[in-house]
Order: structure tokens, then sequence, then C-alpha cells
């Protein structure tokens, strides 16, 4: 087998006496798109926000790359070549759409302790934040303000900012959710391009972008994985026909 | 404000101040001096609440706290004999800065109001503590009997020496402030102010940014106090009341926060206000009360955000 990238085992948590992750072991093989599909309420963000560092699991680990990492914060998972997006899109309004990728490419440059020379000058940043601008097609919208952005210019600006920590995995939450079809398709070309670059775990609704885009597929229902598998066998898993059918009838 | 445009206000602004000292002169008015000196001294500390409330988002309700530490280190020291000035603001800016730093350490697991309330906590806590030190007043207060002591190369017994020094350290801070704050610094902390999470989820550590932060305003505001013991010759706790905390607040909101130099004007409107009123009448409060009220209610940028915005239409 591969190289796993990122494993949970008996990853537990709960709200109350709701189980949202029951005992989830999930492995990422290195340079697959791995996506995450279940309805709603089968704990994907969840899972994201315990893979991510912002909620402590109850229970279970989680490896990455090669060291335990279920303790670490937010911020040195990031440090590792973790980065996420957000189910709601979360960039720096104030500041321009360059300068949000500068100051992603600023935190993976290291330390920040750097009191006196301007960084908004400083080529090291801008140039290679204008690389990823043109990567997800904003290359022309640099100096706007990043809050006056469409929705869709908004998450392409957020794959921008993710990129410029050269991540090792993506956590991307539902990145073409609201988008119209044309901001979608956008989409899944860039993270066409991106396969094999990186490693992705994708949770996506969309399930003709999670189908043409995922190397295999987990099935979340009730915080558990009733099936990974490639799109084709899942396609045809009788358990995952009677979950999604079921959805749909409710 | 464009960073150019603003540099020229603050530029302007500076060498307005340092007419003052002749003009007073020629006006047969030096108390004028004495007010101003009073106004950019609460300038400075302006300016370094700035850095937190404006750039950082951390709303310390504290601040008075740090100009208390930086007054009682010069009066304390003073009053055992060691009147070297280099040594009496070393001790105050560190000291400030150390009381930041613990301050901070615990404040800043906190946000929203809960911040709030505790730096209000901590800043109580001192002011309380310097009132029951009897050996220097207490309630009370003490006098200092003589000013910092630069190893004869000032005389702050002269006021428009001591001015020059107030609005030279003033310059300093605002120069600093301006660089720090578009600095990698400067930019990760107001990163951190726009969205923590994010800024996490990229994989800067806010929390070691927000207090370093907080060290540094911490700094200023002893520097600040340092100053104003060298104004007022006299110690009291009442320097570090919440209620002067308020008003350092109260200047930055009212200037323009987020700006460094709206801070300045707003201690100059705050001040000025405060001494015209009070000549009227002895219930000045309730009409600089109602008068702030409005002035933030209606320009939302506070005073520079008015001027912006006017220059903007008149060039529209």
């Amino acid at each position: 087998m591969a190289d796993l990238l990122l494993s949970t085992r008996g990853l537990l948590k709960r709200f109350g006496g709701l189980v949202a992750t029951n005992l989830l072991d999930l492995d990422i093989v290195e340079g697959e798109i791995h996506a995450v599909i279940g309805p709603n309420g089968a704990g994907k963000t969840t899972l994201v926000a315990q893979l991510a560092g912002e909620l402590a699991p109850d229970a279970g680990t989680i490896r990455f790359a090669g060291s335990d990492i279920t303790r670490d914060p937010p911020a040195r998972r990031a440090a590792h070549g973790l980065a996420r997006s957000f189910q709601v899109t979360t960039v720096f309004s104030e500041f321009s759409v360059l300068d949000n990728v500068a100051l992603a490419v600023q935190v993976r440059a290291g330390h920040s302790f750097r009191f006196w020379r301007p960084a908004r000058h400083d080529p090291a940043l801008r140039e290679p934040a204008r690389a990823r601008l043109a990567e997800v097609g904003l290359a022309d919208r640099a100096e706007v303000a990043a809050g006056t952005l469409a929705h869709g210019e908004k998450r392409a600006l957020e794959m921008a900012m993710v990129l410029a920590t050269n991540p090792r995995l993506l956590l991307l939450d539902e990145p073409m959710a609201g988008m119209g079809p044309e901001d979608s398709a956008r989409m899944v070309q860039l993270l066409a391009r991106l396969k094999g670059q990186v490693t992705i775990l994708l949770i996506e609704h969309d399930m003709d972008a999670v189908f043409a885009l995922a190397d295999r597929i987990t099935v979340l229902v009730y915080g558990q994985a009733i099936a990974t598998g490639t799109p084709e066998a899942i396609r045809q898993n009788p358990a995952v026909l009677a979950a999604y059918l079921g959805e749909e009838t409710a | 404000m464009p960073p150019r445009g603003m540099r020229r206000a603050e530029l302007i602004g500076l060498a307005a101040l340092a007419l003052v000292p002749p003009l007073a002169a020629a006006l047969g008015q030096p108390f004028y001096v004495d007010l101003f000196t009073r106004i950019m001294i609460f300038a400075i500390a302006a300016v370094s609440l700035d850095l937190i409330l404006g750039y950082g988002g951390m709303v310390s309700f504290g601040h008075a706290a740090y100009l208390g530490i930086g007054s009682y280190a010069v009066g304390i020291l003073a009053y055992y004999g060691i009147t070297n000035g280099f040594l009496q603001f070393a001790v105050a800016i560190a000291g400030a800065a150390a009381a930041a730093l613990l301050i901070g350490f615990v404040s800043l697991r906190t946000s929203g109001v809960y911040f709030i309330m505790i730096t209000l906590a901590f800043g109580q806590m001192i002011y309380f503590l310097c009132e029951s030190l009897n050996q220097f007043g207490g309630d009370n207060g003490l006098n200092i009997t003589e000013h910092s002591n630069f190893a004869g190369l000032l005389d702050l017994d002269n006021g428009t020496t001591l001015y020059f020094l107030v609005l030279a350290c003033l310059a300093l801070c605002l120069s600093l402030g301006g660089r720090l704050v578009e600095s990698r610094f400067g930019l990760g902390l107001r990163g951190t102010k726009s969205n923590a999470r994010r800024m996490e989820a990229l994989g800067l550590p806010t929390f070691r940014y927000r207090l370093t932060a907080f060290v540094i305003a911490g700094a200023i505001g002893g520097l600040a106090g340092a100053l104003l013991a060298n104004q007022t010759l006299f110690l009291s706790p009442s320097i570090m009341h919440w209620t002067r905390s308020g008003e350092i607040m109260m200047m930055v909101i009212l200037g323009g926060m987020g700006t460094l130099f709206g801070p300045v004007l707003g201690a100059a409107a705050y001040l000025l206000l405060e001494n015209v009123l009070s000549g009227l009448t002895t219930h000045w409060q309730a009409i600089l009360g109602p008068l702030l009220v409005l002035l933030v209610l209606f320009s939302r940028g506070g005073i520079l955000g008015a001027f912006t915005s006017f220059a903007r239409r008149r060039r529209g």
C-alpha cells in the first residue's frame, strides 16, 4: 500500500447524547483525492474540525505524516502542512486580495516576529502571492478589497491562500457550497489540476464533482464510515444506496 | 486615508505641536505649554492603546495601569533619591512591560466581554495596590521632589525642555508604530484582528503575536507614565483609576481607531474640551458626555475619519 499521509484510529466525539464521530478509522493515502460524503448531520464538519485541531476528540488518535498530532493546536498542524478551507468562506475582508495571499505566504515563510521592514513591499511575499492568484484566476483582482469580491471569487481566493501555505494535505470543507454552475466548474478544474500534486480530503455535497474528482470515497453516516472505496465501488454499494435512499425519502 | 496622506497629516500635526511653545511665549500664555505637554503624554498612551485596540482588536480596559506603573517607577525611585533619568525611564518601561506580560498572558486566553472585564479587573487591582502603599502617600498621593536627571543633558525643570522631550517621544512612537503596523508582525497582528480562526488555520500561533503587541503597548504606556510623573511631580493612584482607562479608550475612538495619528487628535480634542468646558461650568462632564456620544455616532471613523471623508468628497 502507498504511504499513509493521514490516519485516524478510533476517533470519537460526543456532543451530549449525540455521537458525532463514532470510532472512526480513516486512511488518506499520499497523493489521492479522498472524498468524504454523507447525509446532513453525518458528522463531516465535526470530522474536519477535529482533523484541523479546532475540536479535541474525546478518544482516538490522529496521525499525520508519521507523527501523532491528536493534541496539536491548529497553527502547529498548519505549519506541518495540513491546510484547510472553511465551509463559510473566511478571508481577511479589509485587506486587498493580494494582501490576503501574501499573508499566507508570510506565515509559511516562518515566524512573523519582524518589526521593521514594510511587508507590503517585500517581493519575497508579493511575487509568490501573485503566482498563486494567477493559478486560481484572480490575477486581475489583486488590488481589490477582499470583502468586495463575489462569492465564487472569495472561494477562489481562499484556495489561493491555502495553496500559498504549500500544504501536504488540503482539507476542503464544501468548497463548492453556494456556488453557481460556472464557478463550480472552475473549482472542479482547479482541483483536477491539483490532483497528484497535493493530497486532498474533500467534503462535498455536489456528487457530480465528487465522482469526477475522487480517487476514493468514504461514506459517513451517523459518524461512522459505512463504506470506503473507488467511486465505482461506492456507486454500487448496497449500504450506501440504502443510506442515501433513506435520506431522500425522509 | 492612504499611508502617504496619513504621513503628511502626521508631519503637519507634529510641526504644529512644535510651534506651541514659541506661540505661547509670544502670547504670554505659558499655561498652554503645560496643557499641550499633558495632551501629548496622553496622546502617547492613546497611540499605544491603538496599537492593540485598533490593530489587534484587543479591547483592553486597563490601559491606565501602565501609565500608573510608569509614574510610580519614577516617583518611588525619586523617593529613594535615585533621580537618574535613564535608570528611572528604563525601570518605568520595563516595569510596565512586565506587568503587561503577566496581565496579557492571563487575559488573552479570553475574548470579547471577558477580555474587557479581566483587563479592567487587573487595572483596578493595580490601582488598589498603589492606593494601599501608605509609605508613598497611599490615597493622598506623594510629591516628587525632583525631575528625572538625564546626566545634565536635559533640564526638565524647564517646561519647554520637558515639552520637547515629550514631543520627541510622541514622534518616535508614531514613527516606530507606523513601521510596526506595516511590518510582517503588524500584518500578522491585523490578520488576527480580522479573522483569528483563519490566521490559526494558516499556521500562525496568534496568542504569542497578540501577547507581544500587548507588551509593546504596555511598555509605551509606561513611558507615558514616566513623562507624566515629570510633568505633575506628583504620584497619585487616581492616574490609574478605571475611569482614566476609559478616557484613554475614548481618545482612541474619538480620534479614529487603527490610524495611530487619530488618537493624537482624540487626546487633543478630549483634553481641550475638558479644559474649555470646565472653565465654563462645574458640571462640564454633563456637556462633554453627550458631545462625545454625538461625535462617535456621527463620525464612525472618529475625527480623522471625518476629515478623510470630507477631503474625499471635495476631491470627488
